[in-house]
């Protein structure tokens, strides 16, 4: 468990935030750029020292302003991957992934080097010298490095971020990995929702300096009141899903979910695996008859919740079909069908719109 | 041309020697130097930037008068160097490697430094988070990373000190057989009646020495930007 009270004036910038981030799982830590992501996880790391703070790791403290304790980032046993990888240029792979092995603290687990390797699949590489690497294979190793200082908690700061698209779908079953392979605690700043939603569980949404949210993947997603943080473009629910089964015919996979069955363009994936998926708004309309004979596969009935209209021609609207699920709607529509809370609807969800992009494991 | 006189062997060793120790000497002076100046801020930046390259600006008798005013016999140094340790370093080939030392510090420091400058901070700090220490950041990453640098600083005071007169003529004079270099030996035919062979084959022999100086250095420098880049 991490724990971390800051405050410090930077030139553009002053960061006020509290928050403490759970063992064994991933949180993001997720705001615009400019908003203070990287110089938190600076000031966590130990790289920069803050006016005031507190900072905890595992019941040890790092950081105490008050009582004037600060260890120096060599001794905080914190990995660190920044966007770009920061491999050191005179040594081979094999000799960069060794660079902070010598540095391990016993009390806590050993993370093997052949183990490592497997996993983030480097054994083709290690003799090459990292101006051989392209993006991507360079931030696995600089992953990998970090992995085998076995640190207490792993800050990676935007990693995909320097990335081309293609080398970023290669990358993120990777770090989608780490949590089942090595149990680490992750600390993942992206200003990218999709990235977010893909790989964490918690996040902590933060902008200009300060913590405007903190929650669940899901519980944070379906907020109306943080859309205009989130992203209104790429806004909408994350539900929680488990895999039920794969048409082989039809190339669809089925989720169970609270609120039924949802089929999604997705390729196979293992049955009873529990997965998360982002609906995004756009992607639902609404109707308030059961609708039939049309092309939607997904058609879910439920009540309003929540209305979010004081955003100009488009109303979002929330709908409980078992869990919330969001629907952006054009105002007209909105007047026309009137609309309002507890009036029954079916919400309706293009089995397309929905691909492996959207589905976090 | 092939033999050489005694005369010209003398010159010749006595070159590289006095060369050889003013790099001995600069080098960890110069690397220490130059990390400052790459690295720290400080109150008084500018004038001690100021005093480590007065050496490149002023003429090289100036340099000479003040080494012979401080480290004279009767200089406050060379006082000292006298009486406790009895060290003299007037009209000694020590003196000659001290005025080269002097004369080339500025051009060690700043090929160092710009090798130094050149470093992305950026790695070392994420040395920092893998655990790595000052030292050992020091020795694993700046050290292997500014070698082209520390190579080029090397060959360039190497040849500042085969080629150093004025200061080291001013400082220790021109004693066969204890400060007679090469540029000196060259300066003593040409003042001779009938000296401009002999001068003619030492200036053949500071071309070749300075030729493959200047060779070794290209071959170093290149293979270790090889090894940097893979």
């Amino acid at each position: 468990m991490l724990k971390v009270a800051l405050k410090h004036v930077f030139p553009s910038l002053s960061i006020d935030i509290q928050f403490e981030v759970e063992k064994n799982c991933i949180t993001a830590l997720f705001g615009k750029s400019g908003s203070g992501k990287t110089s938190i996880l600076n000031i966590i790391s130990g790289l920069v020292k803050p006016d005031y703070g507190y900072i905890e790791i595992d019941n040890n403290v790092t950081l105490d302003a008050k009582n004037n304790i600060f260890i120096p980032p060599h001794k905080r046993n914190i990995g660190y991957i920044f966007q770009d990888s920061r491999l050191f240029p005179h040594l081979n792979v094999l000799s960069n992934l060794k660079y902070g092995m010598n540095s391990i603290n016993t009390k806590h687990p050993i993370i093997q080097l052949d183990k490592v390797i497997n996993t983030l699949e480097l054994g083709n590489l290690l003799n090459r010298k990292p101006s051989k690497l392209s993006g991507g294979e360079k931030q696995r190793v600089a992953i990998a490095r970090s992995l085998l200082t076995c640190p207490r908690i792993l800050l990676m700061d935007e990693p995909l971020a320097s990335i081309d698209s293609q080398m970023r779908a290669e990358i993120l079953p990777f770090i989608e990995g780490l949590q089942n392979e090595f149990k680490i605690t992750v600390l993942y700043v992206s200003h990218s929702i999709e990235e977010v939603i893909r790989l964490a569980d918690k996040m902590i949404l933060i902008s200009e300096g300060k913590k405007e949210a903190q929650g669940s993947v899901e519980q944070i997603m379906s907020r109306l009141d943080l859309y205009p943080l989130t992203g209104r473009f790429d806004a909408g629910a994350v539900i929680s899903a488990k895999v039920e089964g794969f048409d082989k015919q039809f190339e669809l996979l089925s989720l169970s979910f609270e609120g039924g069955t949802l089929l999604v363009n997705a390729s196979n994936l293992p049955i009873g695996k529990h997965v998360r998926t982002h609906i995004r708004a756009r992607d639902v309309s609404l109707s308030l008859k059961s609708p039939s004979k049309n092309s939607i596969l997904n058609i879910f009935k439920g009540n309003i919740i929540e209305i979010n209209s004081n955003s100009g021609p488009q109303v979002e609207i929330k709908v409980d079909i078992g869990v919330p699920i969001i629907a952006r709607i054009t105002r007209k529509s909105f007047e026309e069908m009137h609309l309002s809370i507890g009036t029954t609807v079916y919400a309706m969800i293009k089995a397309v719109a929905i691909n492996r992009r959207n589905i976090g494991v | 041309m092939l033999s050489l006189t005694n005369l010209e062997i003398e010159a010749i060793e006595l070159s590289i020697k006095v060369a050889f120790y003013s790099v001995l000497f600069t080098l960890p002076l110069g690397l220490l130097t130059a990390w400052i100046l790459a690295r720290k801020k400080f109150y008084g930046y500018t004038l001690f930037n100021g005093i480590v390259h007065l050496p490149l600006v002023l003429p090289p008798v100036v340099v000479g008068f003040f080494l012979l005013t401080l480290l004279g016999r009767n200089g406050p140094i060379g006082n000292i160097l006298k009486n406790t340790f009895d060290i003299t370093l007037v009209f000694s080939w020590q003196g000659a490697a001290i005025a080269s030392a002097v004369m080339s510090f500025p051009l060690m420091v700043r090929a160092i430094k710009i090798s130094i400058e050149g470093i992305d901070l950026k790695l070392e700090y994420a040395a920092r988070t893998l655990g790595a220490s000052s030292i050992k950041i020091f020795y694993s990453i700046t050290l292997p990373l500014i070698f082209p640098g520390i190579i080029s600083g090397v060959l360039l005071s190497f040849a500042r000190s085969l080629g150093e007169f004025g200061a080291t003529i001013t400082f220790v004079s021109n004693i066969p057989g204890e400060t007679n270099t090469l540029p000196l030996s060259i300066y003593s035919f040409i003042q001779t009646p009938e000296g401009e062979a002999n001068a003619l084959r030492l200036v053949i022999l500071s071309i070749i020495i300075a030729m493959a100086a200047l060779i070794t250095s290209e071959y170093l420098t290149s293979k270790a930007k090889k090894s940097l880049e893979g």
